[in-house]
Order: structure tokens, then sequence, then C-alpha cells
């Protein structure tokens, strides 16, 4: 079985460890999510699974998805993604994929959209230090020199400038899992996970991980 | 209820004794040294009360040696064994950091007068 779920975020609690330390821990509401269709190398180019979570309205599906639904059916799902699976063989479309895939101690890395921060200077985006506010300073938050004049005569690729900070792909790697709780679908993440409340996490095996 | 105030209930104590700052309380510390465990007892003053669910805490000062000493307790902590309430204090604030820069005779709280 490859260990990957779907999820939503539910907001950061804390738990107590037998000695008293605090651990802050990350509640994420994870799966079911249900096989909806299998890739293989003959017919994709690669080995995956596709797997759906989350109800949604038949009337909010457009046409080209239903088509898609339809051949599972399994009823429509909110959110798809596909995970990578070495041997597809194992699963069948309509497998049920539960949070207990993962057990407490297991190694993780969660990949999320982060929280949107709009257009950003360089002093919040980039932890630029910027001027000083008074005693007759005009250099307040700007980013300052963005290069030579006559060499290289042109702004590097690349330059921290001002832009849209947040709302990307982001993954967090290297979370650990403090508990699973299979009757409620809830998995507690040790630390910080990125993206909004009740916003879509995908929970996979660390890459990292000593196997 | 929400998930996340009922994973912080779960692990709430129930049998907390009614306390706030300015009373003086006897803290009961389990502290576990290699394989042995033994209670350890911080007496003090109430400076603070955090309300926060699960996160809460209170803060205890005393003065030891000369020297004022404060501990800041999580209230739901499973180390802590009970928490004893010795006398309530009359105070006319929340947080009495005001303790800290007083000595002596000045640093005394009034005993509350019940009605």
């Amino acid at each position: 079985m490859i260990k990957g779920i779907l999820g939503k975020k539910m907001g950061m609690t804390q738990i107590f460890a037998i000695d008293g330390r605090r651990i802050p821990v990350t509640v994420v509401e994870a799966g079911p999510c249900v096989v909806l269709q299998k890739k293989t190398v003959a017919t994709d180019g690669y080995n995956a699974i596709q797997i759906g979570f989350g109800s949604r309205k038949a009337h909010r599906v457009n046409k080209p998805e239903m088509g898609h639904f339809r051949k599972a059916g399994l009823g429509a799902f909110a959110h798809l993604r596909e995970l990578r699976a070495d041997n597809v063989d194992e699963y069948n479309v309509g497998d049920e994929i539960v949070c207990s895939v993962f057990a407490a101690g297991d190694i993780v890395d969660v990949t999320a959209t982060s929280k949107g921060k709009g257009f950003q200077g360089v002093i919040k985006r980039y932890h630029f230090s910027g001027g000083r506010a008074t005693h007759g300073s005009m250099f307040h938050r700007s980013p300052g020199s963005i290069g030579g004049s006559a060499w290289p005569s042109r702004v590097f690729k690349g330059k921290k400038m001002a832009g849209q900070m947040g709302n990307e792909r982001v993954t967090t790697q290297n979370l650990q899992i403090v508990d699973v709780r299979p009757e409620e679908n809830l998995i507690l993440v040790k630390g910080a996970v990125p993206g909004p409340k009740n916003g879509l996490v995908v929970i996979r095996r660390a890459v990292k991980a000593k196997k | 209820m929400n998930i996340i105030d009922r994973l912080g209930m779960e692990q709430m104590k129930k049998n907390i004794p009614i306390f706030k700052a300015g009373d003086s309380l006897r803290v009961h510390v389990k502290i576990v040294e290699g394989d042995k465990q033994r209670i350890q007892v911080f007496q003090g003053v109430c400076i603070k009360r955090h309300n926060d669910g699960i996160g809460s805490s209170f803060t205890v000062r005393k003065i030891s040696d000369g020297i004022g000493v404060e501990r800041i307790f999580p209230l739901h902590t499973p180390t802590i064994d009970r928490i004893e309430r010795l006398s309530s204090g009359q105070v006319r604030r929340a947080k009495l950091y005001y303790l800290r820069k007083l000595q002596g005779k000045a640093a005394r709280i009034r005993e509350k007068r019940w009605a």
C-alpha cells in the first residue's frame, strides 16, 4: 500500500505528553478517500492512483467531470488528487483509503496551498531589513539597489523583489504523526501545516524518511 | 462543538479547585528521577491565571531564600498531582505583577473576608 491520503485541515491545538511536555499538533480530518481511477505505464506513461475526497452536490459538477465520475460510479467528489504508486495492481476502483494507513510515529510530508498574502513588498516577502523610519531618512521599505549599472546592465533573473506572496503550493517535510483516530477519521500531525483552516491537505510518507 | 475544542476537553482535568489571582496555593508536582517518582511541593501566591482552554496556565510566585521565584504551570498538565488552595486573597486586579516590585510586609496580600 502506498502511504498517502487527502484531508481537511481543522486547526491547531496541543497534546500533553506523559512527561508533561506540550506537543503542538495540527488536526487533519483525513479521508475516507476512494480510488477513482488507476493510471498505468501502458495507458498513461506512469503508475498512479487517482483518489477522491469530500462530497459535492451533483448539480455543481460540470459535464466533463460528471462523465469521469460516472465511469467509477461512486458519486461526485469535491477534490481529486493523484498519488504515485509502484504497484497499481493492489488497488481496485472503489477501494477506500482511510486514515489508518498511517500510524503514530510515522514521518510524513504535508502539501497544501498556503494562505494568500497578496502583493507584498520585500520586507514582508523576503525579510529585507529596510531603512530607518526617522532622523531624516528617506529610505524606509524600499528594496534598495537591484544591481550594477555599467555591468551587468541588467537585473539578474530571480532577483528578490516585491510581488505575490502566498497562495502557492507548499510542502512541509518530515512532520511526525502524533496520533491517529480511525473512528473519527482524524490524524494529528506535530507542528504546523500550510494553508488555511478547512483547506485541502495531502499527507504522504516523507520523501526523506528512513525506510 | 468543533473538533479542536473537543480534543482539548478530552484532556482537561475535572478536579481542579476554584482559585484565582491572589490566592495562596500549594502545587504538588510529580518529578521523575530515573525510574523513581516523587512529589515536590511548590507553595506561593498565584499572581496570574491565563485562560485558554487546554492551553490554560497559572503562575505561582514565592520568595525563596530572599529571591523571588515564579513558576508557570500548565493548568491541565499531567505532571501536577494536585493543587491545594490555602487561602484566598483580597485583590483588586487579575494580574498581580505589582508584587514583583514589592518586598517583605508590602508584598503581603489581605485575606478575603467572606460575607
